[in-house]
């Protein structure tokens, strides 16, 4: 039995979230392993809420925003954009795989474009396993 | 003598600092003296054992400060004991309520931190490599013990109940004066509070762009305090310094930035913060301009983990939950 990852998506709410809407719309497969946040901009997530997923044992932390030049606020794309680059090399530095924490650019009408973001992070997650800090989610251990 | 506030202080894996800058309320001291009786105060100022503390009744104590973090076994119990002694619990400076310098040794192993100082810095002498041991049979009838070094730090609040946190490497003595003062007067926030003036550094710092009245624009370059010298009246970071005052408590009363120095968090994180660091990351980020200028700082600091958590590697649970399991 393989295992299935946890991860804890964020969502803003003008596109990706949109956009995994339309994924369900279009039928298109995804694997189960995302629970979505849905957040009023990828702006709103705060460092402190991935490092918290991570610390509480989620597998892995997907943030999703709009394209360069869509955001509904102007530049919340791009302060996300800033912070979790320099977040990225914080969790490295810590001691903790960089992979497991994915920034993605999805808008509302790429609903396979979502679906297969889902897919290949499920899939890279299952050949990294569990979170150390908590050894995953209990499934398939 | 009888109304007197009994009062302790305990030193746990810290460098004394914090202790200095009670002493150093001078005159200060000498007043509230009419006012606090000193019951313990160990290893540094007073004469009394270990033993003493431990001889106390359970709540004896009614304010007992502890400055440093938890490093070695020596440091549990004598926290442990305190805490059993005690009505009011205080974690005093940036070790006690965060971690502090020193748990930034969480990020090595045990071996590379004693590799490090009992082998390869600079001021070493131990040609045969040895390495402290927690137990010695001294000509094989005498056993000698020291206290052992424990696999990762921890704060006060990780280890038992803690009333107040006072943040600050050290607190500044400025601070602790209107803090026994509030004390004496029974000014006290609810349980589980910091005791503080709430302010951010910013709020305090002179150079700060809404009281001198400049714009606030986004940081195009980034420099190290190495790159040049400051302009002594503008904002550190307009100038491309990284500075953490927008976050960190200001009861210093921004002295690092009234000498040029950017803050780096020793007060704590002003009130609503969970995660010290991460929260940094946030602030400092969104004031960079675009993504090559965060490459930048990534590229000319280093170690981000040693950048955002000078002083509060332990508090984060996440860098807690990796130290834990590092010796795994």
């Amino acid at each position: 039995m393989s295992f299935t990852p946890n991860i804890v998506g964020f969502a803003c709410q003008w596109c990706t979230y949109a956009g995994a809407d339309l994924a369900g719309n279009l039928r298109a497969k995804y694997p189960p392993s995302i629970k979505l946040i849905k957040v009023p901009c990828s702006g709103r997530v705060e460092p402190e809420y991935v490092m918290e997923a991570f610390a509480n044992g989620a597998d892995g932390v997907l943030i999703g925003g709009c394209h360069f030049g869509d955001c509904h606020y102007k530049t919340g794309n791009h302060k996300t954009a800033n912070r979790m680059k320099i977040l990225s090399q914080l969790l490295e530095d810590s001691g903790f795989e960089r992979d497991r924490f994915r920034l993605e650019w999805i808008s509302g009408a790429e609903g396979y474009r979502f679906a297969e973001v889902v897919e290949e992070f499920t899939k890279e997650l299952q050949e990294m396993g569990p979170n150390p800090l908590k050894g995953g989610n209990g499934h398939g251990r | 003598m009888a109304d007197k506030v009994k009062t302790a202080f305990l030193l746990a894996g810290g460098c004394a600092g914090c202790e200095m800058s009670v002493v150093d309320l001078n005159e200060g001291l000498v007043d509230a003296l009419a006012h606090l009786e000193i019951v313990f105060w160990a290893p540094t100022v007073a004469d009394v054992k270990y033993k003493d503390l431990e001889d106390m009744p359970d709540q004896f104590i009614d304010l007992a400060f502890v400055d440093g973090m938890i490093r070695n076994s020596e440091n549990l119990h004598t926290v442990k004991v305190l805490r059993q002694k005690s009505k009011v619990l205080v974690a005093f400076g940036a070790c006690a309520t965060l971690g502090g310098i020193a748990a930034m040794g969480d990020l090595h192993t045990k071996e590379e931190l004693f590799h490090q100082a009992y082998k390869t810095s600079f001021s070493t002498d131990n040609p045969d490599g040895v390495y402290p041991t927690p137990e010695y049979l001294l000509d094989g009838k005498y056993n000698l013990t020291i206290p052992t070094f424990l696999d990762n730090c921890s704060t006060i609040d990780q280890v038992v109940d803690v009333e107040y946190y006072v943040g600050g490497c050290p607190p500044h003595p400025a601070f602790v004066g209107k803090l026994v003062g509030a004390i004496l007067v029974g000014n006290l926030p609810p349980a589980g509070s910091w005791l503080t003036g709430g302010k951010a550094v910013c709020d305090i710092c002179k150079r700060n762009p809404a009281i001198t009245g400049q714009e606030r624009l986004p940081v195009g370059e980034i420099k190290r305090t190495i790159d040049g010298a400051p302009d002594l009246e503008k904002c550190l970071l307009q100038q491309g310094y990284m500075c953490f005052g927008p976050v960190t408590q200001g009861d210093c009363g921004a002295s690092c930035l009234n000498v040029n120095i950017p803050c780096r968090g020793c007060g704590g994180p002003i009130p609503g913060i969970k995660d010290f660091g991460a929260r940094c990351v946030s602030t400092l980020a969104s004031s960079m301009a675009n993504e090559d200028v965060a490459a930048q700082f990534i590229e000319k600091y280093n170690n981000m983990a040693k950048m955002f958590y000078r002083y509060s590697h332990t508090a984060s649970k996440f860098n807690h939950r990796i130290a834990e399991r590092k010796e795994q």
